[in-house]
């Protein structure tokens, strides 16, 4: 299993979302992928659109001014 | 996998965002090829959506120069363009949406003699012709080739539509068996079309081809979808190969192609 992460707190919607399926397309089933980004739209769609396409969310922490959310890929 | 630009990925994002199409299904669509039969009113929209999609290669076939009665509902043609080539207006147009893709124009007419030759570079095939003598040889060479294509059709306020998979799915023929009579064909005096359901009929078409080549979702294979637009009433139709179809059944009587008279009508 490996751990990729991605930074998309200079995205905007819905490149942000676009980002991170680019990654998640590119990496195995059963990877991590550590998505750090902002507070407001971007917290609220990209694990909610991640979990919809049936991959697993694994944590969502803040971390100063942005977030991380970890992605197990379907 | 590709790597996608930052143009790219913001072109496409509409569709990478789809959990049914995704950064795979673009990319299939990149690599996929359509040929579309008619630079008309069916043929129109769809090469402007399929362009728009990224589809990696577009033919577009037709013999005929734009006229200013096609503008109505034509609309890949504008008023500048009257007299020049449609495949070459249509082709002008798709590199505008987008220049990344290849657009081969073919500005003659098909025939027995050149339509296999033609459309065999081709992964999907779209008829957007206004002739049944076209329409029957397209369903031919595609079930000798084998490859797989939608018909289309509209005529006043009406339209048909079916996908065909050569072998599969029921054929043209398996259908409609043969040519209507040409003195059962409305007349070109007697045929009007309202312009509006052409884009409606041929952005149906554009849809089963972008579905082919995604593979997204469920074709309108052994259905014919028709529609009344003066209703707005669809209706789906659920057809079956035929056994005595006389080009796909356990008896083919149809072995080769061959060219029958055109009972051309405009649309």
């Amino acid at each position: 299993m490996d751990i990729h992460t991605l930074d998309i707190t200079k995205e905007h919607c819905p490149m942000t979302f676009v980002k991170a399926k680019l990654v998640l397309a590119k990496i195995n089933s059963g990877d991590v992928l550590e998505i750090t980004l902002k507070g407001g739209e971007p917290l609220e769609n990209v694990p909610k659109s991640a979990a919809e396409e049936g991959h697993r969310i694994l944590s969502i922490e803040k971390n100063g001014e942005s977030h991380v959310i970890k992605i197990e890929k379907n | 996998m590709r790597d996608y630009t930052e143009d790219q990925l913001e072109r496409y994002s509409r569709h990478i965002l789809l959990k049914d199409v995704g950064v795979e299904g673009q990319e299939k669509l990149l690599d996929g090829k359509v040929l579309i039969i008619g630079a008309g009113g069916l043929g129109s929209p769809a090469a402007l959506y399929l362009a728009a999609a990224g589809v990696g290669m577009i033919g577009i076939v037709d013999g005929d120069r734009v006229d200013l009665s096609n503008l109505q509902r034509q609309i890949t043609h504008f008023t500048k363009d009257v007299g020049v080539w449609k495949a070459d207006s249509a082709s002008e147009k798709m590199r505008a949406i987008n220049p990344e893709i290849t657009v081969h124009p073919y500005n003659q007419y098909l025939f027995a003699s050149n339509i296999r030759e033609i459309i065999k570079a081709y992964d999907f095939v779209i008829d957007g012709t206004d002739n049944f003598a076209t329409k029957f040889l397209i369903n031919d060479a595609c079930v000798f080739e084998g490859i797989p294509f939608s018909h289309g059709g509209i005529l006043r306020f009406d339209g048909q539509t079916m996908t065909v998979n050569p072998g599969e799915s029921a054929c043209y023929r398996c259908v409609f068996n043969a040519p209507p009579p040409p003195n059962l064909v409305p007349t070109c005096s007697q045929a009007g079309v309202l312009g509006a359901i052409a884009g409606m009929l041929g952005t149906i078409q554009a849809t089963e081809a972008l579905k082919f080549l995604t593979g997204a979702g469920n074709m309108l294979y052994n259905k014919l979808l028709t529609f009344d637009a003066l209703k707005m009433d669809f209706r789906t139709v659920n057809l079956r190969k035929n056994e005595n179809c006389p080009i796909c059944g356990s008896h083919p009587v149809i072995t080769e192609l061959v060219d029958s008279d055109p009972a051309v009508c405009d649309l």
